[in-house]
């Protein structure tokens, strides 16, 4: 029944402290100003790292999205590492029948494509343009998330016939073709002609910063047979159905691999199975302990920054010592002198801390102009922020006040 | 006890021992008064006769060393420092040698001052009344956002007074309350405490200057820590008068 009456009596005790400290520092505005600035630029650098941190991140986790989701590629370790290509080549390779099999045994597999690809020069309408020709199966779309803006991707029959049919770039079709829609049109590479079927819609930059929309896309049986040469496919392309089936089709995969390529117990597999999601994390805790360890760096400009709001208000209650000695006499208790000194570091960490935000946000819309950075500044940052701004007031100031607090009333008026 | 209904302050065989050292400072040394309601108290001696150490125990800024004293009846040894700020700020005025007033505030809010520290809580609205009140009350009502560096040193002690009024008390201690005032303010000074004390208020100030004193209605003398003279000040309406026609 009392408690009511007693908070409220405290909110008014504290309202009235903030306007006593208020006022001190009004008083002071030089001095608050340039103490408020050690945490102006602690909280702004530490909001700006982190955003660069998050964008960073952010950006390699939207590439790494765009391959596809669910992801799983596999890869043939000869191919990947080409000084012992010619060891064993035989059985070291990835076939299409691996493939095969892979998509008849393994159950949770919902999309299959291999994968062969090469650059080429590609001619249309007296143009050319590089492009990367990718031959893949039908699937090869919905593994990747990737849509059509025209015209429709190859079939199964399209693919078994190695019919000369052709998905094209959004940027390789700007090229060869300009804003015209290029389905139907007629694209020569290596002097045969593939009619273009499909036109992607546009995806940036893959993995790596690679052009993604520099491509044709057309069946992996046309491109081995007749433009590549390729035996094998580079590698193997899976979307599994959802991502707790991962680990498991994983293993299903090296068993029936090791199994096909007849790899005896003792030996090493001869590929390579690399998981979307695995990626994904290790990026993730990679970019986050960095940015987490720059944050932290900061974060040290911001205990600077608490050591000069404590130098500070020493000095503001030395100076003041009369003035304390003087509300002392009138009534004030030690904790109403306390708490108007506390109160005072305790606004000023935090209007540096919002004017840190502030320029943490400038700094980071600035830092958006440089290539290949976009922070993103998080709200969980800005709390952060005030938070610790907070935390410094209340740990750097409670010395000092404590100090005010406990002043001889006697003392304190005959100070000179 | 009767009698200690109407006396404000009573002190029984008051001590304030200091040690600087191995040297024992006998500060006030066995001091018994009565102060009643509406006295208006001259203490005097040379310097370091324990004046001062004597108004602060008064103002309860300090702790006797033994002895007793009793401020409206109430001892004040068994009172809590919460307690205590309360009654300095309800029942005592205090008025210092040096005025101070918080610089780069002005007159308003400098005699606002206690009103924040009163409990309950005082209003805003009223707060800033009573201080403009009691700046009237000294003669400052033209004064009030002022900032002290802007007022004479007379004006800048009104302020004080007026601060030292503004929760209405019953007592004011004032510690040489005219030491930094030329004798046309301290004249000035003088007739607002007289005037504050034919309205009711029981006054009790230290100063060494005899002519200050004679504006008093009982003269205490101290020496050593001891009071070595009590007396009421008999010559007080003519010195007033002489004093009136100085400034
Ligand atoms: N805090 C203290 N510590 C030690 N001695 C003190 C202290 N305060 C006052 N004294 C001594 O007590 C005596 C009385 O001082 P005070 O009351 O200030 O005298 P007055 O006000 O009459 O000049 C002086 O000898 C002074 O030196
Ligand atoms: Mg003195």
């Amino acid at each position: 029944m009392k408690l009511l009456p007693m908070f409220t009596a405290s909110v008014i005790k504290t309202a009235l402290t903030t306007m006593i400290a208020f006022s001190a520092l009004r008083r002071n505005k030089l001095r608050s100003t340039l103490t408020a600035l050690g945490i102006i630029i602690g909280v702004a650098s530490v909001i700006t790292i982190m955003a660069i941190g998050r964008g960073t991140q952010q950006r390699i986790q939207d590439q790494i999205s765009s391959l596809g989701s669910n992801l799983l590629i596999v890869f043939s370790k000869s191919r990947r590492d080409n000084a012992t290509a010619s060891v064993n080549h035989e059985s070291s390779n990835l076939t299409i029948q691996d493939v095969e099999a892979i998509r008849r045994e393994i159950s949770s597999v919902k999309a299959v494509s291999p994968e062969v690809a090469q650059n080429v020069q590609a001619l249309a309408n007296g143009r050319n343009s590089m492009t990367t020709i990718v031959g893949v199966s039908p699937d090869y779309l919905r593994i990747r998330d990737w849509r059509l803006t025209s015209g429709s991707m190859f079939t199964e029959r399209e693919l078994r016939n190695a019919a000369r049919v052709a998905v094209i770039g959004s940027q390789t079709a700007r090229e060869l073709f300009g804003p015209i829609d290029p389905v139907g049109q007629s694209v020569r590479i290596k002097n045969m002609p593939f009619t273009i079927i499909g036109l992607l819609e546009s995806k940036g930059a893959g993995m790596g910063g690679a052009n993604q929309d520099n491509r044709l896309i057309i069946p992996y049986t046309t491109a081995m047979r007749q433009l590549t040469g390729d035996e094998y496919p580079s590698l193997v392309m899976l979307q599994i159905r959802s991502a707790e089936f991962m680990s498991a089709a994983e293993e299903q995969i090296t068993a029936l691999l090791r199994q096909r390529h007849r790899l005896s117990d003792g030996r090493k597999n001869d590929f390579e199975i690399v998981n979307q999601k695995e990626i994904a994390d290790t990026v993730e805790n990679i970019t986050s302990m960095i940015t987490y360890l720059l944050g932290g760096i900061a974060g040290l400009s911001l205990l600077v920054g608490g050591i000069g709001i404590m130098n500070i208000m020493l000095v503001n209650v030395t100076e003041r010592t009369r003035e304390i000695g003087t509300r002392i006499a009138i009534g004030a208790r030690p904790s109403d002198i306390l708490l108007q000194f506390l109160i005072e570091s305790i606004t000023l960490s935090l209007i540096g801390g919002s004017a840190g935000v502030g320029l943490g946000y400038a700094a980071s819309a600035a830092c958006s102009m440089i290539p290949n950075f976009h922070p993103i500044v998080s709200t969980g940052s800005v709390i952060l922020a005030f938070g610790i701004s907070f935390a410094i007031g209340v740990f750097f100031g409670f010395y000092p006040a404590r100090r005010a607090a406990h002043m001889n009333p006697i003392a304190a008026l005959r100070f000179e | 006890m009767l009698a200690t209904n109407s006396s404000v302050i009573e002190l029984e065989n008051l001590q304030k021992i200091y040690h600087a050292g191995e040297v024992e400072i006998r500060a006030v040394d066995g001091v018994s008064l009565r102060i009643g309601r509406g006295e208006f108290v001259a203490i005097m001696g040379s310097s370091g006769s324990g004046k001062s150490t004597l108004m602060n125990t008064l103002g309860c800024l300090d702790q006797p060393t033994t002895g007793r004293y009793l401020l409206k009846g109430v001892d004040v040894a068994k009172l809590t420092r919460s307690e205590l700020s309360q009654l300095r700020n309800q029942k005592i005025g205090f008025v210092f040698q040096s005025f101070n007033l918080l610089s780069r505030t002005t007159a308003r809010e400098n005699v606002e001052l206690p009103l924040f520290y009163t409990n309950p809580h005082v209003p805003m609205r009223e707060r800033q009344q009573r201080a403009i009140e009691c700046l009237k009350k000294v003669g400052l009502g033209d004064r009030i956002h002022n900032h002290p560096n802007q007022l004479s040193g007379g004006q800048q002690q009104r302020v004080a007074i007026a601060r030292a009024l503004v929760n209405e008390p019953e007592l004011v201690l004032a510690d040489e309350p005219t030491g930094n005032l030329d004798t046309r303010t301290s004249i000035e000074v003088m007739e607002l405490f007289k005037s504050l004390n034919d309205g009711g208020i029981t006054i009790v100030m230290v100063t060494h200057e005899p002519d200050i004193a004679a504006y008093c209605k009982r003269i205490i003398v101290m020496r050593d820590g001891q009071v070595i003279r009590d007396e009421p000040n008999h010559s007080r309406l003519l010195a007033i008068e002489q004093m009136a026609q100085l400034s």
